[in-house]
C-alpha cells in the first residue's frame, strides 16, 4: 500500500514539472512567432547585462566619475573612443554605458511601487464597484490622472533636492493611478463572472476571492503594462534629469548628458545622437518586449 | 387568499420531515429604469424537494428557472416569500448565510467555459472548498481531491491542468467534483448538459445518478429537456412566465398531464417512430411565444397561447390545485372555483 502511494506520489510530481515544462513552452511559442518581440526580448536581456557588468564591457571604466582629460576633449567618434569623447575629454561609450544601471533602476523603481499600490487599488475598487470604497478611490484616481504626470513629476522633484531617488518618488506618485485604472477596469468585469461567484457560495474569504481568483486574471495585462512602462518611466527619467531634476553630475545619466551635449551642437553632435540613441535603443526593446507579451496574451484568450 | 393559503400548505404539507427544500410563496421582481414596472422573473411560487429526490423543473427560455435557481442560492434577493432548508430559514442572501449552510447547497451551473477560472489549476479548484471547510485536514486536501477526480470519472493527470486544456464535458465534470467536495444535501443543477456534446450530456446524467445513489442528495434539475426528466425525474415542475403551471410525479406527468401547457409541451417531445406519437396522450399544436415578463397577461398568463381559454381565464389567476395525490396544477378547468 504505502509503495503504492509512494509511486502516486511521484508520478504526480513528474507531471506537475511536465505540465509547467508544457506551459512554458506554450508560451514561448505564442511569444516567438513575432520575431521582432524576440529581438526585443534579446536586446532587453542585453541591456540588463550591460547594466550589471558595467565595469567590464566599459572600455574607460574610470570616465564614469569626475574625471577630466583636456588633451582629449571633444574629439570626434574615432578608433579610440569609438563615440567620441566630452568636454572634459570623458569616452562617451563608457559614460553611456554606465548610465544604464541608472536609468533600469529607475524603470525598475518606479513600477515595483506604482504597480502594487496601483494593483491592489484596482482590485478593492472592482471587487466592490458600486459600493462607497470603490468611488472614492476611482475618483481619487481621476484626480491623479488629470494631472500631466510630467508636470507633477517636475513640482514634486523641484521641492525637494534633485536625486535619482526623489525624481523615481515623483514618477511614482503620478504613476500607480494608471495601474489602478487598468485593473480596475479588468477586475470590475471578471468580478461578475460565475467561478467568482461560486467562489462566493462557496464561502471563500474576500483575500482569497481578490488575490486567488481575480487578481491571477489580471496578471498578463498587468504584466504587458509593466514592460511598456519600462521604456516610458525610463524616458520620463531622462526628461527630469535633461532639466537637471535627475541624477547628478558627475554620476552619468543619459538625459544629463544630452542636455550637456546639445549647447555644443551642431558641431559636437555625437555628445547628443548617441546617448539619445541610446535612449531610443532601451525604450524600443521594452516596448517590442511589451508587444511580444500582449501579443501572447491575446493569443491565449482566443 | 385563505384559499390560496390552504393550497399552498396542502403541497407542502406531505411529510415534512423529509423536506430538503420548501419554498414556500417566493417572487424575485427585477426593478427596471421605470419604477413603476418589474419584470416580474418569479411570481409567487412554491414547491418542495424531499430527500433523495431529483425534481424537474421545466420550462421555455425565460420562464424563471434560472431565476429561481439563483435565488435559492442566494444570489438574488427574494423580494417576498421564503426559503427553508431542513427547517432553517435561508431566504437571506448567499454572503449572509452561515458557512455551515454553504456547504449543504451547491450549486452546478450551466457553462463550465465560465464557472471554472482560467487561471487556476483544476488541482487547486477542486481543492478549494476543502480548504475553506477543513473538510479534511490541510494534508489530506490533494488526497481527497484526488479522489473526487476518481469519483467523477476524471484522470489523474487533470489535478495540474488548466481548465482551458480540457474539452466542455471534463470541465462540467470538474465542477460537479467541486460541487460534491462539501457534501452537500442538495445540488442545484442549472441546465447542466446544455451546453455540451450530445455524446457527453449521457456520461454527465450517469455520473450524476450515481453520484447522487452514493451521496444521498436531492437534486433540483433545471433544464427544458422533457425527455431527460422522463428517465431522471422524480417529480416534474412546469414553469411558465414565472409561476409553476403544474407539478406531479413523473410518470403521472406524461401520461396524464391536466394543464393545456404541459399538453403542450409533452406532444411537442421530438420522436423517430408513428408508434411512439401514438403513445402520447394528447396532440395539441404549440402556438405563439412566451409573453415577456414586464407585461404578465391578466388573469392566466397562459391565456394567450391556451386552446382551451374561456372567459374566467381572462380575468381571474388560476390557484394551484390538487387533482392527483401529489399532482397539482394551475388551471381554471380544475380550479374548483369555476
Amino acid at each position: 500500500m504505502s509503495k503504492k502511494n509512494e509511486k502516486t506520489a511521484n508520478t504526480s510530481v513528474a507531471s506537475r514539472s511536465a505540465v509547467r515544462w508544457d506551459n512554458i513552452k506554450r508560451n514561448w511559442y505564442m511569444f516567438s512567432r513575432n520575431k521582432i518581440s524576440v529581438v526585443g526580448f534579446v536586446a532587453v536581456i542585453l541591456i540588463i547585462l550591460v547594466a550589471i557588468f558595467q565595469q567590464y564591457i566599459a572600455p574607460y571604466p574610470e570616465h564614469s566619475s569626475a574625471y577630466t582629460n583636456f588633451s582629449a576633449a571633444k574629439l570626434s567618434p574615432n578608433s579610440q573612443y569609438w563615440l567620441g569623447t566630452d568636454a572634459s575629454g570623458r569616452d562617451v561609450l563608457s559614460r553611456i554605458i554606465f548610465s544604464f544601471r541608472g536609468a533600469l533602476i529607475m524603470g525598475v523603481g518606479v513600477i515595483m511601487v506604482a504597480a502594487p499600490v496601483g494593483v491592489i487599488m484596482g482590485l478593492l475598487a472592482g471587487y466592490y464597484k458600486g459600493r462607497i470604497v470603490s468611488t472614492i478611490i476611482m475618483r481619487v484616481v481621476d484626480i491623479f490622472l488629470s494631472l500631466p504626470s510630467l508636470v507633477l513629476a517636475l513640482a514634486i522633484s523641484a521641492i525637494f533636492t534633485p536625486t535619482l531617488f526623489h525624481s523615481m518618488m515623483a514618477i511614482t506618485v503620478s504613476w500607480w493611478a494608471w495601474y489602478a485604472r487598468l485593473v480596475y477596469g479588468a477586475a470590475s468585469s471578471i468580478r461578475n463572472e460565475y467561478y467568482i461567484q461560486s467562489a462566493e457560495l462557496i464561502g471563500a474569504s474576500r483575500k482569497h476571492i481578490i488575490f486567488r481568483e481575480i487578481l491571477p486574471n489580471c496578471w498578463f495585462t498587468i504584466l504587458t503594462k509593466m514592460t511598456l512602462d519600462m521604456g516610458i518611466v525610463i524616458l520620463m527619467g531622462a526628461s527630469l534629469s535633461f532639466v537637471g531634476l535627475g541624477a547628478q553630475p558627475p554620476k552619468p545619466d543619459l538625459g544629463t548628458m544630452i542636455s550637456d551635449g546639445y549647447k555644443l551642437l551642431p558641431d559636437a553632435w555625437w555628445l547628443t545622437i548617441f546617448p539619445a540613441a541610446a535612449i531610443m535603443l532601451i525604450v524600443l526593446s521594452f516596448n517590442l518586449l511589451g508587444d511580444g507579451i500582449a501579443d501572447m496574451l491575446n493569443a491565449k484568450e482566443v | 387568499m385563505n384559499e390560496m393559503a390552504n393550497s399552498v400548505t396542502s403541497i407542502n404539507s406531505q411529510a415534512t420531515g423529509d423536506n430538503v427544500l420548501v419554498v414556500n410563496n417566493m417572487k424575485k421582481y427585477f426593478s427596471t429604469k421605470d419604477k413603476d414596472c418589474f419584470v416580474k422573473a418569479i411570481d409567487d411560487i412554491s414547491f418542495t424537494v424531499r430527500r433523495n429526490e431529483v425534481v424537474g423543473l421545466v420550462g421555455e427560455s425565460g420562464s424563471g428557472k434560472s431565476t429561481t435557481a439563483y435565488s435559492i442560492m442566494g444570489m438574488h434577493s427574494i423580494t417576498s416569500g421564503e426559503v427553508i432548508f431542513k427547517g432553517q430559514d435561508i431566504s437571506m442572501l448567499a454572503i449572509k448565510r452561515p458557512k455551515s449552510l454553504k456547504r449543504e447547497i451547491q450549486i452546478v451551473f450551466q457553462d463550465p467555459g465560465t464557472s471554472l477560472n482560467p487561471q487556476r489549476k483544476i488541482g487547486e479548484i477542486i481543492s478549494m472548498p476543502l480548504r475553506v471547510h477543513n473538510i479534511v485536514p490541510r494534508s489530506q486536501t490533494e488526497k481527497r481531491a484526488r479522489e473526487l477526480l476518481d469519483l467523477v470519472g476524471l484522470p489523474q493527470d487533470c489535478y495540474y491542468k488548466s481548465p482551458r486544456s480540457l474539452g466542455g464535458g471534463e470541465k462540467q465534470l470538474v465542477a460537479i467534483a467541486r460541487a460534491l467536495t462539501t457534501n452537500p444535501s442538495l445540488m442545484i443543477l442549472d441546465e447542466p448538459t446544455s451546453a455540451l456534446d450530445v455524446s457527453i450530456q449521457a456520461k454527465i446524467i450517469t455520473t450524476l445518478m450515481e453520484l447522487r445513489e452514493q451521496f444521498d442528495m436531492s437534486y433540483l434539475f433545471i433544464t427544458h429537456d422533457m425527455s431527460l426528466m422522463r428517465n431522471i425525474a422524480d417529480r416534474i415542475a412546469i414553469m411558465y412566465l414565472g409561476r409553476i403551471m403544474e407539478m406531479a410525479p413523473t410518470a403521472d406527468f406524461f401520461e396524464k398531464p391536466q394543464h393545456p401547457y404541459t399538453k403542450m409541451l409533452v406532444s411537442s417531445i421530438p420522436v423517430v417512430l408513428q408508434e411512439e406519437e401514438d403513445l402520447k396522450p394528447v396532440q395539441v399544436e404549440s402556438q405563439g411565444e412566451i409573453p415577456s415578463p414586464v407585461n404578465v397577461p391578466p388573469g392566466c398568463r397562459f391565456n394567450t397561447r391556451c386552446p382551451e381559454k374561456f372567459e374566467s381565464c381572462l380575468v381571474d389567476e388560476p390557484q394551484m390545485v390538487k387533482v392527483f395525490p401529489d399532482h397539482y396544477v394551475s388551471c381554471h378547468m380544475h380550479d374548483p372555483r369555476t
